[in-house]
């Protein structure tokens, strides 16, 4: 079932870029290019040589490789239709959020190195970000975890189908616009970063690799793919119960991966950027949406009763 | 038997007056054996007490009965533990760090530095190991002492004298506080000490005394708003001593409330919410402040102040969990917070140590002066991002492993069927998030500014790397950081000794054990993946054509890094403008009015202040010292101006007494 997992992850993350992007293009009218295009990209690029800032150090040349061994490690936490994953302990998701802002050092150091104004300044801001989105994360997990009264992410997806059902769903279905929404602040997309920006200033994300080629930017973005995957997977989860049989889950699994990227793409062609100042009253305005999430949770477990 | 090292050890005290005598070139290698035998004594205690268990109590000399008998239960077997490897790569490192100071000052100003460093010590030690009232109080009076001989190290400089005048102060408000405590106590009829303790608090009321006690403990361990002291101290005192200082003298004062707190068993709810609730604003108000910090020891010390909230977390929660019946709580959040009392003596005495190395190699701690010295310092510089990644709590080191703990009994404690509990639960679970991820923000900030970019000042262009001891130094600390968070069994297994003396039943730690194991394993597994992915790298860049070339500049060719990059002040710009007022900025600038065509030359400056200092010390003192001077008028000295006060008194007694309103 682990392996299983990983494979359906692996898959995932081969084709959402692709589906993003032909998303775009068909909503904005034009050709697109074809599903494996970005596969190709990163394939291409690990065969490439690289060149290297003078200013930078050793740090520079290791840190995306730590930043891809981190998000690689944390697809093994992931589970599937019930089944664990390869690492499953009470308490996994901390481990897995943790090591995810581990990888986020990496790559913020990593663009310091090169001592350019742009990438500081695009470090810095990435710092700031995921800092604010964390509690976002962890009140959702927190929520769950009163819900269900356990802590692993088997065990929460598991029981989370059970009792009240139509609370439950209820439930589910703020977590998943909310996992939606910290997926998008996370993987920089719009409404508080624009992969397409032509203008430095104005990037948070891509300007941070700028300076980054061949091996590691491929780890890069194989990375950045492998994230949507990962957030792709914690939205599965939610509606892959046990009793349904593999197969159900297999293709479930798979049709809302590829709704995962269309819902992507698409909020990406119709939405306007924010403010660069604006983006930390976004991201906070998420963790109070979240807060509502736990404090529904107290009414429905008639912890905290209103008269 | 017994007491056959405690002889050793009250000849070393005798003894080390010594090396005030001796010349300099010999003094630190007595004052190393020294430390190396104190430490050996201290390690032997922790194990035996580690190994047999229970409490030993035995008389420092046998037939000596002016002597004071020494105890020592897991809670002091820990703490010694802690002091004695904290002193070892204390002495270890400032063998590299006084060297340069070798030249410059007389034998008799170093061997009173070592003199205090062996008494600090000794007197931490005694300071773990006696319970009854006086020894005590002297031991804790000792350490405070030989701490402000410490910090006058450059006493040629009239601000360290000020900051070390501060901290005396500071300093003997605690230990009023602690005595008046155990004198109350002593005036009811109990034991005077520790002892007399058990006896009030099952008797009398808890809460207002523990007050007392946490004020005065909480002064040395630095909860805010009792921190004051801490950001000025640690960086005006040699390194070595800002990371003992800061790695364990500021956990005796947490060691205090421990000990205060295994004689309460009752009040402990309301008991637990203060420590939380305190503890918490002291976490997320010590990192928010260390992020606009420029001086590298200031926001280090600042991070203490943070490392005390997360340990104060996780006991002020394991109360929460004794007072409620939550088993799980109480044991995972309580055995969290002491194992953070280690790793934050370990991870916060190895960056001082880097701070320290970098302060010896370019004389400045302002990082906006500092930048590029991963390729001159390249050992201490990784070193220095180890610690910094175990700071922030990331895997798989061992902050990662208290916090995770700790973050388990938060999580566990949801399930209780108390919704204002729940509430105080995620308020203490976002508490610890917000924590982890300014802490990663003002890491990711002084690892970069410091050691990454270009060079930003000659000072820091010309730096060399430190001495071989003081790197050895650090990675003694260095290899005990990846072995906790590698093997996290064996330490919690230990930890759960001392959590035993708050918490009846620690079941769900010995169940934790395989989990713990799994987090070690995961650990693991990432470092493993990482070298394998290094090495493909590697093998990779053989095949391929690698070209070296400047930091693309986009599209401007002038772009040069030493110039452009980007600054600490900028790095913690939007995160202080997010949260204003709660951080104190001042800046010193002129505005161009509009009449002004031609526009002078202009200077443009900030600075951080502390806004309880600002409230609780600076406006205070200020305020009496206006007071005063308004009143100076009076003092004119004139004899005759004297002789009118004394008559005008009179007449007013006279007046009042002959109205009979006295």
């Amino acid at each position: 079932m682990a392996a299983l997992s990983l494979l359906m992850i692996l898959i995932s993350a081969a084709v959402i870029p692709g589906i993003i992007s032909i998303t775009k293009a068909k909503l904005s009218g034009r050709k697109g290019i074809t599903l494996f295009q970005p596969l190709k990209d990163i394939l291409r690029l690990f065969r490439k040589g690289s060149v290297y800032s003078t200013t930078a150090s050793l740090i520079f040349q290791i840190t995306p490789t730590i930043h891809f061994a981190g998000i690689a490690l944390a697809l093994l936490f992931l589970p599937f239709s019930g089944g664990a994953g390869l690492l499953s302990f009470s308490g996994d998701f901390l481990f897995f959020a943790y090591l995810l802002a581990f990888t986020k050092f990496m790559l913020i150091i990593n663009a310091m190195d090169t001592g350019s104004g742009f990438e500081g300044m695009g470090a810095n801001r990435e710092a700031l970000y995921s800092m604010l989105v964390e509690p976002a994360f962890f009140t959702i997990m927190a929520s769950l975890v009163l819900l269900t009264g356990y802590a692993s992410f088997q065990e929460i997806y598991n029981n989370v189908h059970f009792g009240d059902s139509s609370l439950s769903y209820l439930f589910a279905a703020v977590s998943i616009y909310l996992l939606v929404q910290i997926a998008m602040v996370e993987n920089s997309r719009l409404p508080v970063d624009d992969p397409r920006t032509h203008l430095e200033l104005t990037m948070v994300h891509e300007v941070m690799v700028l300076d980054n080629s061949g091996f590691d930017l491929g780890l890069i973005m194989t990375g950045n793919a492998f994230k949507f995957a990962i957030y792709g997977n914690l939205i599965a989860n939610f509606l892959l119960p046990q009793s349904f049989s593999l197969a159900t889950n297999v293709i479930i699994y798979l049709v809302v991966q590829v709704l995962f990227a269309v819902i992507i793409g698409s909020l990406e062609s119709f939405r306007a950027r924010n403010k660069i100042a604006n983006n930390p009253q976004f991201i906070i305005t998420l963790s109070s949406i979240a807060l509502l999430l736990f404090f529904s949770v107290l009414i429905i477990t008639h912890k905290l009763i209103l008269e | 038997m017994a007491s056959m090292e405690s002889v050793v050890f009250v000849g070393i005290s005798i003894v080390s007056i010594l090396v005030l005598l001796i010349p300099r070139r010999s003094q630190y290698y007595f004052s190393l054996f020294l430390h190396v035998f104190l430490s050996l004594i201290g390690f032997l205690w922790a194990v035996r007490s580690l190994l047999e268990g229970g409490t030993k109590i035995f008389p420092m000399i046998d037939g000596v009965t002016y002597l004071p008998t020494l105890t020592i239960d897991s809670l002091s077997a820990f703490f010694v533990f802690l002091i004695s490897f904290g002193m070892l790569t204390g002495i270890l490192f400032a063998g590299g760090y006084l060297k340069p100071y070798r030249k410059k000052m007389s034998s008799l100003e170093l061997g009173i530095h070592h003199l205090a460093f062996i008494w600090l010590h000794i007197s931490m030690l005694m300071v773990a190991v006696l319970r009854e009232g006086t020894f005590f109080l002297l031991a804790w009076e000792m350490m405070s002492v030989s701490s402000f001989v410490l910090i006058l190290f450059e006493a040629g400089k009239t601000e360290t004298r000020l900051i070390a005048l501060n901290y005396l102060i500071q300093m003997h408000v605690g230990f009023v506080l602690i005595m008046g405590a155990m004198m109350y106590v002593q005036s009811l009829g109990y034991a005077f000490g520790f002892d007399g303790l058990a006896g009030y608090f099952s008797q009398q009321p808890i809460l207002p005394l523990f007050m007392v006690f946490f004020i005065g403990f909480g002064i040395k361990a630095g909860f805010v708003p009792l921190h004051t002291w801490l950001p000025h101290a640690h960086p005006a005192a040699p390194s070595h001593v800002s990371g003992v200082m800061s790695g364990v003298m500021i956990k005796m004062g947490i060691y205090g409330l421990l000990r205060v707190l295994t004689y309460i068993h009752t009040d402990l709810y309301a008991i637990g919410l203060i420590i939380l609730g305190v503890s918490m604003f002291s976490g997320l108000m010590g990192v928010m402040n260390a992020i606009t910090q420029h001086d590298i020891k200031k926001l280090l010390a600042y991070h203490s102040i943070e490392n005390i909230g997360i340990i104060g977390m996780g006991i002020g929660a394991g109360l929460l969990g004794v007072a409620l019946n939550a088993p799980i709580l109480a044991a995972l959040a309580f055995s969290g917070g002491i194992l953070h009392i280690l790793n934050h003596s370990l991870f916060k005495s190895l960056l001082f140590y880097g701070a320290g190395s970098v302060y010896q190699a370019t004389h400045t701690r302002n990082v906006e002066q500092l930048g590029g010295l991963m390729k001159s310092m390249p050992k201490t510089a990784f070193l220095f991002l180890l610690g910094s990644l175990s700071i922030c709590g990331l895997p798989p080191f061992n902050g990662f492993i208290s916090e995770f703990l700790i973050y388990m009994g938060l999580f566990k404690g949801l399930g209780l069927d108390i919704w204002y509990l729940d509430l105080s639960m995620l308020a203490s679970i976002l508490g610890l998030t917000l924590i982890g991820g300014l802490a990663i923000f003002c890491f990711t900030k002084v690892f970069s500014i410091t050691f990454l970019g270009s060079p930003r000042s000659p000072k820091a262009s010309h730096a060399k790397e430190v001495a071989d001891d003081m790197i050895l130094s650090k990675v003694l600390v260095g290899v005990l950081i990846v072995a906790i968070g590698l093997f996290p069994n064996i330490f919690v297994q230990w930890v759960a000794q001392v959590t035993a003396l708050y918490v009846p039943d620690i079941t769900p730690i010995e169940n934790a054990l395989p989990t713990l194991m799994k987090v070690g394993i995961a650990g693991g597994v990432f470092i493993v993946i990482s070298l394998l992915l290094l090495w493909v790298r590697s093998r990779q860049q053989k095949q391929v054509v690698v070209d070296y070339g400047p930091t693309w500049g986009c599209g401007y060719t002038g772009a040069n890094p030493a110039v452009h990059q980007y600054t600490a002040t900028s790095y913690a710009h939007n995160f202080t403008e997010l949260v204003g007022p709660l951080v104190g900025t001042k800046t010193h600038y002129k505005q161009i009015a509009e009449e002004e065509i031609f526009p002078q030359q202009r200077h443009f400056e900030t600075h951080s202040f502390d806004v309880f200092e600002q409230a609780l010390i600076d406006k205070p003192a200020q305020l009496m010292r206006s007071t005063s001077n308004r009143h100076e008028s009076f003092q004119t000295g004139k004899l005759t101006h004297y002789l009118i006060y004394v008559f005008a008194f009179l007449v007013l007694v006279f007046l009042l007494t002959y109205f009979q309103i006295l």
